[in-house]
């Protein structure tokens, strides 16, 4: 469903972000990207949703190859990949249930479907009861899990989350984890970056993919 | 429908850069549109001017007839050469007395005839430059038997003058103000873009289409443009109204025809459409570009 093959990607100024990187994600399958900050964790999950390109090899997510991918299929293969960020990116000035809402109306669903659509997602997120408050309302958990329904708006078959439980406190953290999880025994695949070694050392039978300074050292399903 | 309401929003958020953007097309349009009005009307009349352009040459009273004849067919095959007409003594002693009406008890008690006979000469349209009247003068000149060749020189090279200086004038007011409006929109556009940073993040994280992100704001650059366009075409046409009951001298001013007003505030609409096309592509492209 997602493979990296000999990706190396060099910025202009900071030089390489990442070297000879390889792996394969499977279908519904979940994974840890360790490494410590710097490492390139983030860059890999930018690869994968196609917010930039390698220097070097390539990235294939489903039927998308990031040397023939064109343009305007970008916004397609971004519907099939959800992505999660650390500090949540909800929109201030909207509800729980309007910042969901936000994200099925820019693309394209039908606007009598949106309100049952959001209620849906909430609920799936355990946050129906808290629909209307806005984000300065809500705990860093119930932000993360807004910004989880909202991510889940285009059905993706893939998540990518990017240190989603850094801004949390443990409770929070291992709560937004579960919802990870249960996604994930729903047919969802998750590619989970975090630089809590505590977090991955409890999970051991998770597969980890570990990156140290652009390079891929560990994985331990290999 | 959206793309209206968040358009008419980003007028909201920058009315005083919106309020300049549209001046400025506005004011590009309203120089183009006022000398347009001038050279609607005053084309008219210069057209006639230079139709009536001619080279007049006066003949000695000893020519004779055979010379004149052959010259005659000589200046008729010139390239530049529309007409020669050909004026006797006689003719022209008869209009003196027809036009001159105040001189016509003197001319009628001549015993002599002093008026010469003339040629008068026309040129084709496309020749009717100074170079080639002057030109066409000296070549009349040239025959032993003419006394003297006339043409409205001055006037007609100061004609020819003022009519490009003042187009060239109009061009680069207009185009210059055009510029600023550019620049303007260009700003305004990316304030915008600024303005919504945050949501056009998401929308692109999320999958929305490259069109549906950028059509609020290129319409927003299409509406700067339009208004500025009938802004400009209102002005002009409150000229049109006051302009001749100040100068009495204009009789009636006629209005610009429809598909040049129509093709100015079109221009105007995509002028500003262009405007915010480029700042968009630079503010929200990159995004979807690779890199
Ligand atoms: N847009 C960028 N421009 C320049 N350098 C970058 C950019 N993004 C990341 N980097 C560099 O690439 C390396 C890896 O960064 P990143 O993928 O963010 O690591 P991590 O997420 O593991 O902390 C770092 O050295 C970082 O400075
Ligand atoms: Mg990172």
């Amino acid at each position: 469903m997602i493979s990296l093959r000999d990706v190396s990607k060099a910025y202009p100024r900071s030089g390489d972000a990442l070297s000879g990187v390889s792996f394969r994600l499977r279908k519904g399958e979940f994974a840890f990207l360790t490494g410590p900050s710097g490492a390139g964790k983030s860059t890999v999950l930018e690869l994968i949703h196609f917010q930039t390109r390698p220097t070097e090899g390539e990235v294939q997510v489903s039927r998308y190859n990031s040397r023939r991918v064109r343009r305007r299929d970008i916004p397609a293969l971004r519907r099939r990949v959800g992505f999660v960020f650390q500090d949540f990116k909800l929109l201030e000035r909207l509800t729980a249930a309007e910042n969901v809402a936000f994200a099925l109306e820019v693309i394209g669903t039908p606007r009598r479907e949106i309100a049952g659509r959001v209620q849906r997602l909430l609920s799936q997120v355990g946050l129906a009861a808290r629909a209307r408050s806005r984000p300065s309302e809500l705990s860093g958990g119930e932000r993360q899990r807004v910004a989880v329904a909202r991510a889940l708006a285009t059905e993706p078959r893939i998540l990518l989350a990017d240190e989603p439980t850094g801004n949390l406190d443990p409770d929070a953290a291992g709560g937004v984890f579960e919802l990870f999880r249960m996604l994930n025994r729903l047919g969802t695949a998750v590619l989970m970056a975090t630089h809590d070694a505590d977090f991955v050392c409890r999970h051991a039978e998770i597969r980890q993919l570990e990156l140290e300074d652009g390079r891929l050292v560990r994985d331990s399903a290999a | 429908m959206r793309a209206v309401r968040e358009a008419l929003a980003g007028f909201r958020r920058t009315p005083l850069l919106c309020a300049l953007s549209i001046g400025a097309v506005g004011l590009s349009l309203v120089i183009l549109g006022l000398f347009g009005l001038v050279a609607h009307n005053v084309g008219g009349a210069i057209g006639d001017v230079e139709r009536r352009v001619e080279v007049v040459g006066y003949l000695l009273d000893d020519a004779g007839p055979e010379q004149v004849r052959a010259a005659r067919r000589e200046l008729e095959a010139l390239p530049a050469v529309e007409s020669v007409r050909y004026v006797s003594k006689d003719e022209a002693l008869e209009r003196a007395r027809r036009d001159l009406v105040e001189f016509s008890d003197v001319y009628g008690e001549l015993r002599v005839n002093p008026l010469p006979a003339s040629f008068h000469l026309r040129l084709r349209e496309g020749f009717r430059t100074p170079e080639t009247v002057s030109e066409t003068a000296g070549t009349l000149a040239a025959y032993p038997f003419i006394e003297e060749a006339r043409f409205g020189d001055e006037w007609v090279e100061r004609l020819f003058a003022l009519r490009s200086a003042a187009a060239a004038v109009a061009l680069a007011l207009g185009g210059g103000f055009a510029l600023v409006a550019v620049l303007l929109i260009v700003t305004t556009v990316r304030m915008a873009v600024l303005a919504r940073g945050e949501e056009i993040e998401i929308m692109q994280i999320v999958g929305a289409r490259e069109g549906y992100i950028q059509r609020p704001f290129l319409l927003e650059g299409a509406l700067t443009g339009l208004a500025g366009g009938l802004l400009a075409l209102g002005v002009t046409r409150l000229a049109y109204v006051f302009f001749p009951a100040r100068f009495a001298a204009v009789e009636s001013l006629v209005w610009l025809p429809h598909p040049w007003t129509a093709a100015g505030v079109a221009a105007a609409a995509a002028l500003g459409l262009l405007a915010a096309a480029f700042s968009v592509h630079r503010e929200v492209g990159r995004a979807y570009g690779p890199s």
